[in-house]
């Protein structure tokens, strides 16, 4: 019996099923408990199911290889997701055109805000060159940042890490902060989360408000082309 | 369904060939998500391309459901990051802090900036 339970969880640890349907399950979970709390910021379902399923993965001695066998499906669907935001901004045109002008002076403000703020604290708190290097880009979506990071010699598993914290901290913060200095415009929470927490951040922007996604959306797209071009030049100026 | 499901991946084919094609400084998916707003776009004006997905909200139902759950899309990555935590843990609580500060800020500064402006055009 006790061989038999072995030699099925061997067969079925190895195969896609059981990763793909470990990531949607522990997903609904911790979005019914989400909307049970009516979307409150430290019922994350990112953040919970992520150390959910990654305490599983250690405790089953399971490799991440392995694991994203199975969850690759669902991580597939992230770029047509973002061709997807066509959707909402076509419905919200009239809104976004109205409000280009405060968009791509607060893209400028807040792109360059995200890059300087994280190398001067990062120099305040004593953290090495290399370490800041990989830091830089955090606020921009995985894959540019880690092309950035690498093209600047910094190390791109570290910059992974921290645009997945950094996405994580500000969907949590956005709401109770924007509500504490009483912002109640949806335009501008979305933009500001989008350029602070890319696309964690527009999935946080989404739960809350429609425009305040569609506004996220866009701010995180510009923001990856800005900050590609911006980081070079502030890491220069910055750390030389 | 699958006929808009095919055009958002038609849409994120070619924004990936012309962003690795040209080696522009952007991912492909939002050079394909520029093509989906302007074939909605066109076909707004043109009534010939009022056929297929682009028919009957079937592009947009579909979006929307590939939006509807965008939080779970970032979870394979992100438990991939969990591994390597110990990166971070290394420096001790200084990524971390640093991280939170940059953040609140940035927000800060972006919703000031887009307030003020907004308000200045409002005056004038």
């Amino acid at each position: 019996m006790h061989e038999n339970s072995f030699s099925l969880w061997v067969y079925l640890s190895q195969s896609p099923l059981l990763w793909l349907t470990i990531t949607l399950s522990v997903y609904a979970i911790a979005d019914s408990v989400s909307l049970a709390t009516h979307r409150h910021p430290l019922a994350n379902p990112v953040l919970h199911s992520i150390w959910i399923i990654g305490a599983f993965l250690i405790m089953t001695g399971t490799s991440y290889t392995t694991y994203f066998s199975g969850a690759q499906f669902v991580h597939f669907l992230l770029g047509p997701a973002t061709v997807a935001l066509a959707v909402p901004l076509y419905d919200n045109r009239k809104r976004v055109i109205a409000a280009i002008v405060p968009m791509l002076i607060s893209l400028v403000a807040g792109s360059i805000t995200a890059i300087v703020s994280v190398v001067l604290f990062a120099r305040a708190f004593d953290l090495p060159q290399a370490v800041i290097l990989s830091l830089a880009p955090k606020s921009v979506t995985a894959g540019v940042a880690m092309g950035i990071s690498e093209s600047l010699h910094g190390d791109a598993s570290l910059t992974a890490v921290s645009v997945v914290l950094t996405g994580i901290m500000g969907a949590m913060i956005v709401t109770p902060l924007m509500n504490r200095i009483t912002v109640t415009d949806f335009r501008a929470r979305g933009f500001a989360v989008g350029i602070a927490a890319h696309g964690i951040g527009t999935a946080r922007a989404f739960q809350v408000d429609e425009v305040a996604g569609v506004f996220s959306g866009i701010a995180m797209g510009l923001n990856a082309l800005v900050t590609s071009l911006l980081v070079p030049l502030a890491v220069t100026l910055l750390l030389h | 369904m699958i006929a808009s499901l095919s055009l958002i991946l038609l849409c994120q084919l070619a924004g990936e060939a012309i962003v690795r094609g040209l080696n522009l400084p952007m991912p492909g998916p939002v050079l394909g998500l520029t093509f989906l707003l302007l074939l909605l776009l066109t076909r707004d004006r043109y009534a010939t391309l009022r056929r297929g997905p682009l028919h009957n909200d079937a592009i947009e139902s579909t979006g929307r459901g590939l939006l509807a759950h965008l939080s779970l899309l970032f979870i394979p990555a992100g438990v991939g990051v969990v591994q390597k935590l110990d990166l971070v843990v290394e420096h001790g609580g200084g990524i971390l802090l640093t991280l939170a500060a940059s953040v609140v800020v940035t927000l800060l500064v972006t919703v000031a900036t887009f307030l003020a402006v907004s308000r200045l055009l409002a005056k004038n």
